[in-house]
């Protein structure tokens, strides 16, 4: 069964359709790229996954659940997704140990000494041990995004969405990230990332889904779709990624 | 993009649209019901309390209030007349306080230094005292009357600047330093960066509290009554001895609110407003 499944999804800002009846499955373990232009729909399906925006129709499941059925609790939808976001958005005025962990005590009622000993576990993982008691002013913007994931997979979410976690970053800073990214995947976690980074997406992905204009226009493996694209948008859009 | 408008939204997305419905129903009916209750229970707890017959007289009594309402009146236009001297003038003087305490550099120390202790003063300072220092010390200064419309404005003015002026000097130190570094680096001098464009961002952050301010100060114009002008509190005061009946303090209650009510309209209609643009800009 899948883990996430999103059926024909429809959204509108205004008389703007930015998902236009989106299809899409997520089988556990499976790491799936969204490439595509600013405003193709990327952002706005993470957004929807995680009932950050409401679908105007279509449905989407998470592990079987619609998670649009307006009797869902999204709270607890939102609990088993964890998401990263582009500019980190990690708390100032907790540490870094506190970011990590507040979710787990405040939302699945993890007890304090349990949380603290995962999160200085994923910590260590993350390679930031050293940075626990620090505020986020004082990593660097590659050290935030790696808590920010540690902070999103704290709880075992059964689903992380990574809104173009590296756009905000230095270049230097990108591949710490993108490494950490990887032994998430080498880990079995489930991932749907909207991406820039094509040598990425097509070394890490197992599949690469191109949105244009609020469809789905072509998905594959990377090979086939950044090596050798089927449609006509998909030539187009790589040719003004990826000069030769 | 007109497939957009042809389309038909699918059974699944009709019957979530039917269940949000049935929802918000039952939400408006819960809420009318409880309301309804809540109105009935503080409506009888008043009207068979003991003392209500007599309070409704001297509170709520119509002949009274029509008798009041001419020289009430009056008086309100007296509050409403300081009121609009005070606010132009504390937008102004708040302004150029502000603008002190954000000099920099040690020439500037003095003025700095008095900006600060003029706010730390007049906020410690209880308005009620200002107004008794303006109103009986001016007109001892100049030895001569002063009218109410020059001394209750410049109390008013002098404190609620000092309010006014940390409210603005928050939203300075608000907006974010990368925006002073882009006005300078196009070469504006400091004067002109705040001007253009720090200030108007800075205002457009506190225009909440700014308009709390204001709200606040709508209402301490009834303090000017302590000067000796016929306000419409004092006038109240007179025609309630006239008639022996307290409904006049209520006609010039009922008349500040009713000021009062249309800004407190707008100020919450403001943050919600600020409240819905940040989130989108943080969401993109």
């Amino acid at each position: 069964m899948s883990v996430l499944s999103v059926q024909g999804v429809w959204k509108s800002y205004g008389d703007r359709a930015v998902l236009r009846g989106i299809d899409l499955e997520v089988a556990a373990h499976e790491v799936v790229a969204l490439i595509g232009a600013s405003g193709s729909g990327k952002s706005t399906l993470l957004k929807t996954i995680d009932l950050l925006e409401r679908v105007d129709d279509g449905r989407i499941l998470l592990g079987g659940d619609d998670i649009t059925d307006p009797r869902a609790d999204p709270d607890g939808v939102r609990a088993r997704i964890g998401v990263v976001f582009q500019s980190y958005n990690l708390f100032p005025h907790r540490t870094i140990l506190d970011n990590v962990t507040l979710g787990l005590r405040a939302v699945h009622r993890v007890p304090r000494d349990e949380a603290t000993r995962r999160g200085a576990e994923l910590l260590e993982r993350v390679g930031l041990a050293d940075h626990a008691s620090a505020y986020p002013d004082r990593l660097s913007g590659g050290q935030q995004q790696r808590a920010a994931i540690a902070r999103a997979v704290a709880a075992g979410q059964e689903l992380l969405l990574l809104d173009e976690v590296t756009s905000a970053l230095d270049p230097l800073l990108v591949g710490e990230v993108l490494e950490l990214v990887r032994e998430l995947k080498a880990d079995g976690t489930t991932i749907v990332m909207a991406t820039h980074e094509m040598a990425f997406a097509r070394d890490v992905a197992d599949r690469v889904v191109f949105l244009d204009a609020g469809e789905v226009c072509e998905q594959g493996p990377p090979a086939q779709v950044l090596g050798a694209p089927r449609e006509p948008r998909t030539r187009a859009f790589l040719a003004r990624f990826l000069p030769s | 993009m007109t497939a957009t408008e042809a389309r038909r939204p699918s059974p699944i997305e009709v019957e979530r649209q039917a269940f949000r419905r049935r929802q918000t129903a039952r939400s408006v009916l819960v809420g009318a019901a409880s309301t309804i209750v809540f109105a009935a229970a503080i409506a009888l707890l008043i009207l068979f309390s003991p003392g209500w017959p007599k309070v409704q007289q001297s509170f709520f009594d119509p002949v009274a209030w029509v008798g009041a309402w001419p020289r009430v009146w009056d008086g309100f236009l007296l509050n409403l007349q300081v009121l609009g001297i005070s606010v132009v003038g504390v937008a102004v003087f708040a302004t150029i306080i502000a603008f002190l305490r954000t000099l920099r550099g040690a020439v500037w120390f003095p003025a700095r230094f008095l900006a600060a202790a003029y706010t730390d003063l007049f906020r410690g300072l209880p308005l009620i005292i200002v107004l008794y220092l303006v109103g009986f010390g001016i007109p001892g200064l100049l030895q001569q009357r002063v009218p109410v419309l020059v001394l209750g404005p410049v109390a008013l003015i002098i404190t609620y600047s000092a309010y006014v002026a940390e409210v603005i000097r928050a939203g300075i130190e608000a907006v974010h330093p990368s925006q002073r570094i882009a006005g300078r680096a196009l070469g504006l001098t400091h004067g002109q960066t705040l001007r253009m464009v720090v200030l108007p961002q800075a205002i457009r952050k506190v225009t909440p509290p700014l308009m709390n301010d204001f709200i606040s100060m709508q209402k301490d114009v009834g303090l000017i009554s302590v000067l000796g002008a016929v306000d419409a509190v004092r006038a109240a005061q007179i025609e309630t001895a006239t008639w022996g009946n307290f409904t006049p303090y209520v006609l010039a209650g009922v008349l500040f609110v009713v000021l009062a009510w249309p800004m407190i309209r707008l100020t919450d209609w403001l943050s919600a407003r600020m409240q819905r643009r940040e989130q989108v800009g943080g969401a993109a």
